[in-house]
């Protein structure tokens, strides 16, 4: 495709090459800015009387002096912590192909949803008759959400992924002592997230890892030698971290279901299916999604998140409470499910980040979202494609959301590892890839485009990719990239020296 | 329809599927079994247009009453209308702080990096404690994982749990108890104030307490510290961030772990959330840590740089034998916390502080002077109270807000057969004038009337 010139190429609009990263010296920190005396802040005037401290409260429970704290100006404190920004990389600035986190573009209408008053200054604990619009969003998210899974409700309060696990693995635990049964083992795929083990230990129960087959799916025959009326459930990823769709997902749920066992849906890669296929009629029983990745509300720099969990029919009564839910009467309110599993949040959940995935939903629709899925998938497998000659490809077949390369050859012929071509990669204007994940690839480069890439950003980040491949192949060395980042606010930072003489507050410094 | 913010041309999408040797989007597919795959499409709402939404969410929001001067906020139970200038605002909104990813590569995420290290000084310094993770989902979930966290460094499982920790977050604890199975026994309340000498002797993994407690009262943190010594426990504490512009930190009154809700440190009330979660402990439990900790270590220049850190706690490493599961946090809350705190400085959090207890002495003797209205605990507060009115609460909280006012939070869940059951909890910041509170007063007195 060309550009509004019609004779040279359009630009690629996610290569962040530009960027103006200005300097290389360390930002000083806010205690460093801090003067004695100075500050920022004011307040209402109250005219209320001005009881002392003494006056107010116990004496011996008095601190003695002020909580330490920097005294900056305004202008010092939007300085420090705007120079702050830009040392700081974005899907904003550019690609984020970081497989399995799903970095799509972030709808600037969602935000501006999320600051509104009527929405950010309400208090959770107002009465329902205050809070009318906000349980009409959440009733409605729930709807949708249970529509695109498959589901028959869902609970909107856990605040990630990870907590929407636990959610799961205690509606599973508590759905087998209401049948009187004690199981003690969940299985898990030798490809899945870590953060499942760690759910499936929090939840009380002992993890059983099952292999991955030469398709790079569930090894169905040491799956079946591990099911007993001992286990619990299965946690699976679909597609999973390969990047694959669960071929055999039929008999999987068939398999599981057949000892009592419950399946539960890790949805990090929900992103892939959207409109083409919903758990709930593959078979799983307990579906978490992460609306920090398929419905594109901001990761904030690690968080927040949101971790909705939907259930099947026979654990509705089971679900975390209060839930919002439409009255009979009319209008909306709250209710306790009769055998809750009981709160996980303080509140309702994350609120705003909720209000941003139905703000993306009711943009999309379902044809929407069946095209996100669509578009996401194919820019995964031209990545693929295009990559072939350079990097190995960990199971050779059509991959969904995203794409799981090695530079093992790479490795053996040149000595560039994965975390040089992600350092490499850097320094030619783009977020790297994740890298040594899932752990049963070596040398994992996993690619995850999203549909919100352009072809020219694609041909880009490959292009990048191969020069990456190539220099290295010339030399047969690791010469070009040992130097890398070069270009970025730090060069290779040493990751050992932080653990071996920790210094995590500033207070810890020494000297 | 085209979803968007999809790029694609349909030509584009041709020549993708050429390059791809595919005659259409469906065969992409085509590893789907077709017995599960959609018949037809999603059942779902058809799309809008972003002018369409918008007008939608317009509606919506008109059906919330937010607080402010049209409803002025008396309402807290760990949810508090505190000011929040524009300058937090506009820097915690920069989208280069909202649309990162964890920052799994450390060259090109020092911003953010840096930013958390700031907010771990801040929140060590503000509990008296030597370490702050970079925050987790909300105070309930910092309770479950210092709970946690103690029963696994004490190697007990045994949880002696004051009733003055906010009930929303007993029932989480209660709620993950029921994986790990810890025993919890509750410690009853006197007058507002925690009954340390209810625990038998028996030996305990952990002896939570909040200071302040839900009701607002200022517990007994020396017993707590005693009960803690004498069973072996590590001693957890649920503060209040703005309370420490006074008060002593838990860390100074024997805290190991000190857990707390955030938002009272910049973030809008957001309808319960996103929230962040506080949490630090003392450095010999630092390997016990949930979440993610920042660090500081050098460049291949010498140049000083920041990181995360001990990453062989966390679940990507070492799965089922992690301190924690959590992943995503709550990093975008944590650096909103470190603006904020930045802004205020000690003299603004003191004044916050006062400005918060000035405001709960006056608003407590004004309504106490309503006929019928009783104080339903003795103890010190700082900047909470529970009354008990001639009414339900829920009763007076719905007739309050037809008259302009948020009046507070009932008593209920978690009190059940106390004498505390029906009270309502009323909560003042800085933000409250003599105006509002006479007014709040005037109304009050005409619904419980």
């Amino acid at each position: 495709m060309t550009s509004e010139t019609e004779t040279t190429p359009a630009a690629p609009g996610g290569r962040a090459l530009s960027a103006p990263l200005m300097g290389h010296e360390a930002e000083p920190t806010l205690f460093d800015l801090s003067v004695s005396g100075r500050s920022a802040a004011s307040f209402r005037t109250t005219e209320l009387p001005a009881w002392s401290a003494e006056e107010l409260l116990p004496a011996e429970l008095l601190a003695g002096e002020a909580a330490r704290l920097p005294e900056v100006s305004e202008r010092d404190l939007v300085a420090h912590f705007t120079r702050l920004t830009h040392r700081q990389y974005s899907v904003d600035l550019g690609a984020y192909p970081l497989g399995s986190c799903t970095m799509k573009y972030n709808p600037k209408v969602c935000d501006e949803a999320a600051s509104a008053r009527h929405f950010a200054a309400v208090h959770p604990a107002a009465p329902a008759s205050c809070t009318q619009g906000w349980l009409e969003v959440l009733v409605e998210l729930e709807e949708m959400l249970c529509a695109i899974t498959g589901m028959s409700a869902a609970t909107l309060q856990p605040a990630a992924g990870a907590a929407g696990e636990l959610t799961g693995l205690l509606l599973m635990r508590r759905y087998h002592e209401e049948r009187g049964e004690e199981r003690h083992r969940v299985i898990i795929p030798d490809s899945a997230h870590g953060t499942n083990p760690a759910s499936v230990t929090l939840g009380g129960y002992e993890v059983t890892t099952v292999g991955t087959n030469e398709r790079g799916g569930v090894d169905l025959e040491g799956l079946r030698a591990a099911l007993d009326t001992d286990v619990a459930g299965i946690m699976l990823t679909n597609p999973n971290t390969l990047g694959l769709f669960e071929e055999d997902i039929v008999e999987i749920a068939a398999a599981v279901h057949e000892v009592g066992g419950l399946l539960y849906y890790d949805g990090a890669n929900l992103n892939a299916i959207l409109g083409v296929v919903r758990p709930g009629d593959m078979g799983f029983d307990i579906v978490h999604l992460n609306l920090h990745k398929t419905f594109a509300t901001p990761h904030g720099g690690g968080g927040p998140g949101a971790g909705p969990v939907a259930v099947s029919e026979r654990l509705v009564e089971y679900l975390p409470g209060p839930r919002p839910v439409r009255l009979p009467e009319g209008g909306f309110g709250w209710a306790r499910p009769s055998r809750s599993i009981g709160r996980l949040h303080s509140w309702h959940g994350n609120a705003l980040v909720l209000l941003r995935a139905w703000t993306y939903l009711r943009l999309h629709g379902a044809d929407g979202l069946r095209q996100v899925a669509e578009i996401a998938v194919l820019n995964a497998n031209w990545m693929k494609e295009r990559l072939r000659e350079s990097y190995d490809i960990a199971y050779d077949r059509t991959v969904m959301h995203e794409c799981v390369l090695s530079a093992k050859s790479l490795d053996d012929e040149t000595g560039l590892r994965a975390l040089d071509v992600a350092k490499r990669l850097l320094e030619l204007g783009f977020h790297s890839p994740t890298v040594y994940f899932p752990l049963i690839v070596k040398e994992a480069l996993m690619i995850e485009p999203t549909e919100t890439e352009s072809p020219q950003t694609l041909a880009a980040l490959a292009e990048a990719l191969e020069l990456i491949a190539s220099e290295a192949r010339a030399a047969g060395s690791s010469e070009s990239a040992r130097g890398a980042p070069r270009t970025t606010p730090v060069r290779r930072v040493d990751e050992a020296r932080a653990a071996r003489h920790l210094v995590a507050t500033y207070d810890q410094r020494s000297g | 329809m085209r979803a968007p913010f999809v790029p694609h041309t349909e030509a584009e999408v041709a020549e993708m599927l050429t390059f791809l040797g595919l005659a259409s989007l469906d065969e992409l597919f085509a590893t789907v079994p077709a017995a599960v795959r959609l018949a037809g499409g999603l059942s779902l709402p058809d799309h809008m247009s972003e002018a369409d939404v918008t007008d939608r969410l317009f509606e919506l929001g008109e059906r919330n009453k937010p607080v402010g001067r049209s409803l002025v906020c008396f309402a807290g139970a760990g949810a508090y209308d505190h000011e929040v200038p524009a300058v937090v605002r506009s820097l915690a909104s920069r989208s280069e702080f909202v649309t990162a990813y964890t920052p799994y590569q450390p060259e090109v995420s020092q911003g953010v990096l840096q930013a958390i290290f700031e907010y771990q000084t801040m929140v060590a310094r503000l509990s008296g404690l030597e370490i702050a993770n970079g925050s987790l989902y909300d105070g309930a979930a910092s309770l479950m994982e210092g709970v946690n966290l103690a029963v696994a460094a004490t190697g007990n499982s045994r949880v002696l749990l004051s009733a003055g920790v906010n009930p929303r977050w007993r029932e989480v604890l209660a709620t993950f108890s029921h994986g790990p199975g810890h025993e919890i026994v509750e410690l009853p309340l006197v007058q507002g104030r925690t009954d340390f000498s209810a625990a038998a002797g028996e030996p305990a993994g952990a002896v939570v307490v909040g200071f302040p407690n839900f009701l607002g009262c200022l517990d007994d943190m020396a017993g707590a510290r005693q009960l803690a010594d004498a069973t072996g426990a590590r001693l957890v504490v649920c503060y209040d961030p703005v309370a420490s512009g006074l008060l002593k930190s838990p860390g100074s009154l024997g805290a190991d772990v000190a857990v707390g809700e955030g938002q009272p440190l910049g973030v809008a009330l957001s309808f319960g959330g996103p929230y962040l979660g506080l949490f630090s402990c003392r450095s010999r439990d630092v390997r016990r840590l949930p979440g993610r900790l920042v660090g500081e270590t050098l460049d291949s220049e010498g140049t000083l740089s920041y990181v995360t850190t001990l990453r062989a706690r966390e679940q990507d490493i070492r799965r089922e034998k992690a301190s924690s599961n959590v992943c995503t946090n709550q990093t975008l809350m944590a650096v909103t916390a470190a603006i904020q705190l930045g802004w205020l400085g000690p003299a603004g959090l003191r004044e916050v502080a006062l400005g918060s207890a000035r405001a709960a002495r006056y608003a407590r003797e004004a309504l106490l002077g309503i006929e019928g209205v009783e104080a339903a605990t003795e103890a010190a507060t700082f900047r909470e109270f529970a009354l008990r009115l001639p009414v339900e609460a829920e009763v007076a909280i719905e007739r309050l807000a037809e008259e302009g006012y948020l009046a507070g939070v009932s008593v209920r869940e978690g009190y059940e057969g106390t004498d505390l059951e029906g009270t309502l909890l009323v909560a003042t910041t800085e933000r409250r004038t003599r105006q509002e509170i006479d007014g709040f007063a005037a109304s009050l007195e005409k619904a419980v009337r």
